[in-house]
């Protein structure tokens, strides 16, 4: 093999094989270093004890139907409704064709009565109103965003306004019959 | 020639290890600048000045400033209350970051209008875009330090935008933010990024020198400077009439300091920031405003009943391709003609533009409803416009008028073109 490779001229073939080590070289140097970017990218992501902060415990019993409160989960504000018999009806009777984001209401709570959504806006991230007595909610009786005017219903479901999606239901379950924990 | 200028022996003798006096000689004193330029052209070196005075007083704050969520806010009322001329340096800083983007929008609408995007300058008009991109990258982390109302809700509502990028939006997100929301991992590194961007800007600056120096300066004749009959060295005449632009422009920025101090704030800031209530109504800095309109201008593209592209993602496409688009516009603009002086129907429509620009920043100041949402997207589609479909026109229709022979002609003929 080395014998012949002489043969057809040294030169030639010292060449390609130089070519070949340099583009490999090259390449592996190039993905080591891509790679070491990895630990400074990373380093800006959500920390360790930020993300231990990441569940909220809530007791609902206070809170009597037709009340809402706000809860602090992750740094957002998350927004828990006692939702009265009609605002249930209200969110069940809607024909699904006419949703921007179409999600029946079934789909977005454990138990009708109580509804739990990141109180953010999809839009842009604005907190929309509608928590506190007095505050607008929109044509549809759930929330209104101040910002660029997304209106949310009493599932908290877009139906007007630039926002491309439904108030986010987040990961929760019912530890005791009125308690939940979010997160 | 010029080393043998240097003449003390101490110079000669640094000058002989490190050549900084030939270097200043042949950048400042025997660089060979047209005749003929008027004041448009001293606002890049104003901008320089201003840079240095964002630096000075940017690192005297940063001695007193304390980026941390509990305490930015009292930390920024402190500098205006109790440190010595703290109230000075924060206004000086504040004022100048708005004067900052009124020089560059002139220098800019300037480099427009003139042509100086032009070949051979094409890199140089490029390095002045970056420079603009990292200014605005700039002050907004500026402006979420002081942990106001506006301070949090403005960053929050730029770094959702992150968040209509297909797939990966969200995980962007909160690595932009370190966290679920804009919080104190976010207010510190845009704290430790406020710091060292000027410092990049700085950087880029020099290369948008060293290009400068090596096409040399545009003209109001948008003509080359051909021999030494169309020049003139720019120092002492160009140094003093930067020194006469200084002069009115410190007048200006300091009649804001002292008489007007807030004219450009927005009274909300004042209030520490509340992660749990938005203000009634968001608005970016003023020199934001026309890409605020145009990211909000954009509706829902559907394609039968699809939704193909979201508002969201349509309006942040746009907001960044309306700067982006300005690198292109070398190409876009192929007419061999550079200044408007000699193209009457460029003239024109750089003019309304011109108005264009100041229109999308009345929309963007004002809530999207009703007449704004129209004016908002008249104003966007002409924006595109301009660039893609209008400049190209021109630059094949237009028959320009004739070009003067040389600088020196011009100027010294007795001919003078008439003023923009
Ligand atoms: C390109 C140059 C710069 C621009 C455009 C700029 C812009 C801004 C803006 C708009 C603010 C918010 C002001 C307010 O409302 O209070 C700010 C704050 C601040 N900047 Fe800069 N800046 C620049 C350079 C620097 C540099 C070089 C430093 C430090 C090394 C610095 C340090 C600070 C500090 C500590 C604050 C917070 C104090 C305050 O809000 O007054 N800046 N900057
Ligand atoms: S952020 Fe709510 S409508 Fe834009």
């Amino acid at each position: 093999m080395t014998a012949k490779a002489q043969d057809t001229g040294a030169a030639g073939d010292d060449e390609t094989r130089r070519d070949f080590l340099l583009l490999t070289t090259g390449v592996v140097g190039a993905a080591g270093a891509a790679l070491s970017a990895w630990p400074f990218i990373d380093s800006m992501n959500p920390a360790a004890d930020v993300l231990a902060l990441s569940t909220t415990e809530v007791d609902l019993s206070p809170v009597e139907a037709g009340q809402s409160i706000t809860v602090v989960w992750r740094g957002k504000p998350v927004f828990i409704r006692h939702r009265s018999e009609q605002e249930i009806t209200a969110a069940r009777a809607v024909d699904l064709s006419t949703l921007r984001d179409p999600v029946p209401d079934e789909d977005r709570e454990i138990k009708p009565q109580w509804l739990v959504v990141v109180g953010i806006c999809p839009h842009l991230g604005c907190i929309p109103l509608g928590q506190k007595p007095g505050q607008p909610r929109g044509e549809w009786g759930g929330w209104f965003c101040p910002c660029h005017g997304s209106q949310f219903d009493t599932s908290g479901r877009i139906r007007k306004g630039p926002s491309p999606t439904n108030l986010v239901v987040p990961p929760y379950q019912f530890t005791e019959d009125t308690s939940i924990r979010i997160g | 020639m010029s080393s043998s200028d240097n003449t003390h022996p101490l110079v000669k003798w640094i000058d002989e290890r490190l050549p900084v006096f030939t270097f200043l000689n042949h950048e400042l004193r025997d660089y060979p600048t047209p005749r003929n330029l008027n004041y448009w052209w001293s606002f890049g070196s104003i901008a320089g000045i201003v840079l240095v005075i964002m630096i000075l007083t940017g690192v005297m704050l940063a001695m007193q400033y304390t980026a941390h969520v509990d305490y930015a806010f009292d930390s920024v009322e402190r500098i205006m209350r109790d440190v010595n001329y703290g109230w000075l340096l924060r206004y000086l800083h504040v004022n100048g970051g708005s004067m900052f983007f009124i020089v560059i929008y002139i220098h800019l609408f300037r480099g427009l209008y003139f042509g100086s995007y032009k070949s051979p300058r094409e890199i140089l008009w490029g390095l002045g875009v970056i420079i603009f991109l990292l200014m605005m990258a700039t002050a907004f982390m500026g402006y979420v330090l002081p942990w106001g109302q506006m301070s949090f809700w403005g960053a929050t509502v730029i770094t959702n935008l992150f968040s209509a990028i297909p797939l990966v939006g969200d995980s962007i997100v909160s690595w932009l933010w370190g966290g679920y929301s804009i919080d104190n991992p976010t207010l510190q590194r845009f704290y430790a990024l406020h710091y060292l961007f000027p410092f990049l800007i700085f950087a880029v600056v020099f290369l948008h020198l060293v290009a400068l120096h090596v096409s040399k300066s545009n003209n109001p004749l948008g003509i080359e400077a051909e021999g030494p009959q169309d020049s003139i060295p720019f120092h002492p005449y160009y140094t003093a009439k930067d020194f006469f632009g200084f002069g009115v422009f410190f007048l200006v920025f300091m009649g804001f300091v002292f008489y007007a101090p807030d004219f450009f704030g927005e009274p909300d800031n004042y209030i520490p920031a509340n992660p749990l209530a938005t203000p009634p109504h968001i608005v970016p800095e003023w020199y934001f405003l026309p890409f605020y309109a145009i990211l909000r201008a954009v509706p829902d593209i559907e394609v039968f009943g699809y939704i193909l592209i979201t508002a969201k993602l349509a309006g942040v496409i746009l907001m960044f391709g309306s700067i982006l688009i300005l690198f292109f516009l070398p190409w876009l603009d192929f007419s061999k003609v550079r200044s408007a002086r000699f193209r009457p129907i460029f003239k024109q429509f750089f003019w309304i533009f011109f108005v264009d620009c100041l229109v999308l920043g009345w929309v963007g100041a004002n809530p999207p409803e009703g007449f704004f949402v129209v004016l908002g997207r008249i104003g966007t589609a002409f924006y595109f416009a301009y660039f893609i479909i209008i400049i190209p026109l021109i630059a094949y229709f237009e028959k320009p008028r004739p070009l003067p022979e040389s600088i020196s002609a011009a100027v010294l003929g007795g001919k003078k073109g008439e003023d923009s």
